[in-house]
């Protein structure tokens, strides 16, 4: 092989196999089935390192991209989406819906001139990229921490404005910080 | 004193505990059903089986169930007949090995003498090989029966891997029969008042563990069933209640084996320095039985199988004189000191 570096001859050691077979051979196997053995025990006396999943969980780092969370202003009550379809058009899984309507002097929902009266991120099809919480002027959407949204029916995966408002269930529980 | 038993029970108090010991055989493999792939999941760092009642426990239940409840089917090339025969032979033989493990000495219960072991036989190990013999054609013929490649490949390494091992198995015995001058298997227990067979017979020891190993087709020994090359070997072919009682006899002749090397090696119900009362005589065998069962499944989660040339060679060439040479070393030895 001329890819291998050769060697100077006083630099190299050669290490010889011992023969195989032969009483030898069997006093070795003994020895390394012990051994191995042995490495096997200790396994066996550290005890299992399974995490029982739907009883424990492992933590998530804060900065995990979980289920996606509306925001209002916690003073006024005011949503914080101004219904700008920013998000929908960062969106590289085209999975938010957005149709924005003016807001009125008697119907003030949010605290730009327009809101969004429908918004609906479908997370069958939506890829937790955190492309829409990065492209939002106002903060108004941000990626939580749950992860559990299995269902038994696609049309129950679409999420609406209202669901994605309403506070999440902290179904996740949260990696201390430096841990 | 050999072909002599000396003492027969009532045929009714033969019957009796007949039941009792099929009943507590019976009952014993899921639990090392279960025991086995908990520890065998400790050894792996993980739990093993804890879903199915409190920690596991039904597991195996579940496990029959799901078995016992499933279509019988058969492939189109199978000979019908030897199909359905083949487990019943396999699970016969390792019922019929548990009869001569003795469990306790003969005990009084209530001024009736009963001895706790199925049947005293004056040839004790070669009842144990005949059926050995026997049960080697369960995988045959289900191997054969089936029709199928693989299960044929699987059969065929069955039988060279049990010709092979057993007569090294039967050499490994021959050492304790010598020293112990008996073939009765309660005789064999009371000639270890002393000192347990596995001090002077610790060669005879080895041999006899490594070749059961073989003999029940456990890893590292596996290659009769071998499911990473040949699928499941004899196996392959068989679901529901028939491949349940393949598994079942397997894991009898486990307990069976277990039971013959606790009594031929490990001084069966004696203790050194204690004499065991009657009613603790069975807890004590199942204790130590429980060490090898333990044994067993430390072998396996530690062992990769063995290619089939290295199995060969391993039998004939190393087992085979290792255990000739400590017959013939024992025979010498009991000779000069008698």
């Amino acid at each position: 092989m001329t890819f291998l570096p050769t060697l100077p001859e006083d630099q190299l050691e050669r290490v010889k196999a011992p023969e195989p077979g032969g009483a030898s051979g069997l006093y070795r196997a003994l020895g390394e089935t012990l051994r191995g053995m042995r490495s096997t025990f200790s396994s066996f006396v550290e005890g299992p390192l399974t995490i029982q999943y739907p009883e424990e969980k492992v933590p998530v780092y804060p900065r995990f991209r979980g289920r996606h969370k509306l925001h209002k202003f916690e003073d006024t009550g005011l949503e914080k989406c101004v219904g700008c379809s920013l998000c929908a058009a960062a969106c590289p899984a085209d999975c938010i819906r957005v149709v924005a309507a003016e807001n009125t002097p008697e119907h003030k929902v949010s605290a730009g001139e327009r809101y969004a009266a429908v918004y609906e991120i479908n997370m069958s099809r939506c890829i937790f990229c955190g492309y829409c919480e990065v492209a939002c002027p106002f903060d108004a959407i941000t990626m939580g921490h749950d992860f559990e949204l299995s269902d038994y029916h696609r049309s129950d995966l679409i999420f609406t404005k209202e669901m994605l408002l309403a506070d999440a269930l902290e179904r996740t529980p949260l990696r201390a910080e430096g841990e | 004193m050999l072909g002599v038993v000396e003492y027969y029970e009532p045929w009714y108090v033969q019957i009796i505990k007949g039941i009792i010991i099929f009943a507590v055989g019976l009952q014993a493999v899921p639990l090392v059903l279960v025991a086995e792939r908990k520890i065998l999941g400790r050894f792996q760092h993980r739990y093993g089986p804890n879903r199915v009642g409190p920690f596991g426990a039904l597991q195996p239940l579940a496990d029959i169930v799901k078995l016992a409840t499933k279509e019988q089917f058969r492939p189109k090339t199978s000979i019908g007949f030897l199909f359905a025969f083949a487990p019943i032979v396999s699970i016969l033989t390792a019922v019929a090995a548990l009869a001569i493990i003795p469990f306790g000495d003969r005990n009084d219960i209530f001024g009736t003498k009963v001895g706790f072991y199925g049947v005293d036989l004056s040839i004790g190990p070669l009842y144990l090989f005949a059926f050995g013999a026997i049960a080697f054609y369960g995988i045959m013929l289900g191997g054969w029966a089936s029709g199928s490649k693989y299960s044929f490949l699987g059969a065929m390494r069955g039988a060279a891997q049990l010709i092979s091992y057993e007569v090294s198995q039967g050499l490994a015995l021959v050492g304790v029969i010598i020293t112990a001058g008996t073939l009765s298997m309660t005789g064999i227990v009371h000639a270890q008042q002393g000192m347990w067979f596995v001090v002077p017979q610790f060669v005879g020891f080895i041999v006899f563990m490594v070749a059961s190993f073989a003999e029940t087709n456990r890893a590292p020994f596996d290659l009769v069933e071998a499911d990473g090359e040949i699928v499941g070997g004899y196996n392959t072919e068989y679901g529901g209640a028939r491949f349940a009682s393949y598994y079942f006899s397997e894991y009898l002749n486990v307990i069976v084996v277990s039971g013959i090397a606790t009594t031929l090696f490990l001084g069966g119900w004696l203790i050194p320095g204690i004499d065991t009362p009657g009613w603790a005589q069975p807890f004590v065998v199942m204790g130590k039985m429980s060490f090898f069962i333990f044994i067993f499944i430390w072998i396996r989660a530690t062992l990769p199988r063995l290619r089939y040339d290295q199995l060969m060679s391993f039998g004939w060439k190393i087992l085979l004189p290792v255990a000739m040479l400590n017959t013939l070393v024992t025979a010498i030895i009991v000779v000069v000191t008698d």
